[in-house]
């Protein structure tokens, strides 16, 4: 008995001396963290301020709240908010449905080595990056010597170069877009459908259930509270639309369909020669605020209507 | 998986034929990308290359891989993709590993530090003020550093640590009077492969394909990462890939096969290396969403 005590009273002391001891691992990411993020969520105060880098943060006069005004006031605020959450309304439409299908009929492919190879052509367009996919977009829809225009012709739709269409942009993102993730975005809901009880196939099959009617009322239930997860994150991050893409896709022609909050704050800041560092960070302060709001929206309407939310 | 009948048989097809059609449509576009890049300048631009290669040629190769800008573009991302995944798995795993033990000190804490910062952010403007301050602007180091740890995926890590490495193992190891580190190095790295290899995979492709970095930190040519190079050439038609001897008319005519080769060289290294880390990524990603 006397041993027996013994044992697990060394045995927590070594164990909670090794948990203090973890501590030092935490070290260089904590640093990492500290750093490229906690700062940079401080820094967000020069939105009230008329920074310049010449007198830093501390000393920069206050300016309250004229940036956020300026930006509300601004002639495009509305078409840039609209062209924002346009472009992210029809991709997160698209890319929450079109996942579960693909998913769906991946799970039916009997076949073994056929299954394999249609996920692993699947994923191929995920792996090329970003400039890459766009600059083929950009050879694609050249007038004169593109493809795009070439399949036309053959259907007789008149010439034309879709990248400098404000009408056609938010199409060509979502498309591409589709094409690049579709079979990626798959794989969480393929392995989740794996996983399904084979027990509920059976007695399905018993009450005489067809296929189809087996993806509908076995399949598909079971994977729908991880699509409710994948919403719910995918209209938090609305308003954060690929930055990289919408900005290599801009051209002179699409310009009044594809200004976004993103590619905005960039133009006023960086990428001008009068960077506007504060009035740019008060738009993207703006632009995180409704993106919680917007997550914190959804979830709540998830909890409403089921019982799958973030918390 | 029960089956039975003729009409199952007739669905079974159905299905192929609809996985096919998707399968041939996704590889459609790479398909033409290809074929495109063996042909002739001329056969491009006339439209007469379908999905095989027309008056076939490796000229287009030879210019590619002739030019300076794009030798230096493939050096750089290759330092950056080496030097950079190094760092990230590191960072990754040092973060992951503590916070998937539970008698980590102050661990609510620390699984929360990790948490918000996925959730809400400086943005663009403040975090580039931080990288000035520290004086990275137009360094190695700013290729690499900023954006290197995946929060996302630290979370991933820490959850397949804990739940594929019995806590009772490392306890007894530890009771045994093995040290953290040791612990780390010889338990719980080598029980951790399949998502250490995701993670390499994740690491090596974000840095090969990588671009925001440089568009933000970076305007010295002679450090550019080889996607800052393609996109001066297939996104703003930029270039001067084309040797001298060639005249304006030439040259243009030239560019489309050009850009298609530049597309195959710039991808193939990822899109040759993927298909060997698909059955990890398929494991680590259900891991991920389940708990993540």
């Amino acid at each position: 008995m006397r041993n027996e005590t013994a044992l697990p009273a060394k045995k927590s002391g070594a164990l909670k001396k090794s948990g203090r001891r973890l501590l030092w691992f935490l070290v260089p990411s904590a640093v990492y963290v500290v750093v490229f993020h906690y700062l940079p969520i401080g820094g967000l105060v020069i939105a009230f301020l008329d920074y310049n880098s010449y007198q830093g943060i501390l000393s920069s006069p206050w300016a309250g709240f004229k940036h956020f005004a300026a930006f509300a006031l601004m002639p495009n605020f509305f078409t840039i908010l609209k062209n924002t959450l346009l472009i992210s309304v029809y991709s997160i439409a698209v890319n929450t449905v079109l996942p579960i299908i693909l998913a769906l009929l991946i799970n039916e492919i009997r076949v073994k080595w056929f299954k394999k190879s249609v996920q692993t052509i699947s994923y191929a367009p995920y792996f090329i990056s970003t400039v890459v996919v766009v600059g083929m977009l950009f050879s694609f829809a050249d007038y004169d010597r593109g493809v795009f225009n070439a399949a036309g012709r053959l259907v007789g739709i008149p010439a034309g170069n879709i990248l400098e269409s404000a009408k056609w942009f938010s199409t060509v993102y979502v498309v591409s877009g589709v094409w690049q993730g579709l079979g990626w975005w798959a794989i969480i809901y393929v392995g989740a459908l794996a996983g399904v009880d084979q027990s509920l196939h059976e007695a399905a099959v018993l009450d005489g259930a067809g296929r189809l009617s087996r993806i509908r009322h076995v399949n598909l239930p079971q994977i729908v509270p991880m699509a409710v997860i994948m919403f719910i994150l995918s209209v938090g991050n609305a308003l954060n639309v690929g930055f990289e893409k919408v900005f290599l896709m801009q051209t002179g022609g699409n310009l009044p369909a594809s200004e976004i909050l993103s590619t905005y704050i960039y133009r006023v800041s960086l990428m001008s020669k009068l960077p506007q560092y504060s009035y740019a960070a008060a738009i993207g302060l703006f632009n995180s605020a409704v993106s919680l709001l917007l997550l914190w929206i959804a979830n709540f309407v998830a909890r409403k209507l089921g019982e799958t939310s973030l918390w | 998986m029960v089956e039975n009948g003729g009409k199952d048989k007739v669905f079974n097809c159905g299905v192929c034929a609809v996985a096919a059609a998707y399968a041939f449509v996704t590889l459609l576009p790479l398909l033409y990308i290809v074929a495109s890049s063996f042909s002739a300048p001329d056969a491009v631009n006339t439209g007469r290359v379908g999905l095989w290669p027309v008056d076939f040629t490796l000229s287009n190769y030879a210019r590619v891989f002739s030019d300076t800008a794009i030798l230096r573009g493939y050096l750089n991302t290759s330092l950056y993709t080496v030097a950079g995944s190094a760092i990230t798995l590191i960072l990754q795993f040092t973060a992951a590993y503590p916070l998937s033990r539970r008698d980590l000190a102050g661990k609510k804490f620390w699984n929360l530090f990790f948490v918000v910062p996925m959730f809400v952010g400086g943005g663009m403007i403040p975090t580039y003020i931080v990288v000035k301050s520290l004086k990275m602007l137009n360094t190695f180091w700013a290729m690499i550093i900023p954006g290197c740890v995946g929060l996302f995926n630290v979370i991933v890590i820490r959850t397949y640590i804990s739940t594929a490495i019995p806590y009772e193992m490392q306890e007894a190891a530890m009771i045994d009077g093995a040290g953290n580190l040791r612990l780390f190095l010889t338990i719980v790295l080598p029980l951790s492969r399949p998502i250490l290899a995701v993670m390499t995979l994740y690491a090596a492709v974000g840095h090969w394909n990588a671009y925001f970095n440089s568009l933000i930190y970076i305007t010295r040519d002679e450090l550019f990462p080889l996607q800052r190079v393609l996109q001066r050439i297939l996104v703003s038609s930029e270039s001067n890939l084309i040797g001298g001897s060639l005249g304006d008319t030439e040259k243009t005519l030239a560019a489309e096969s050009l850009k298609y080769a530049i597309i195959v060289a710039a991808s193939a290294p990822i899109l040759l290396i993927y298909p060997f880390f698909q059955r990890f990524f398929e494991k680590g990603l259900m891991i991920g969403g389940l708990k993540g």
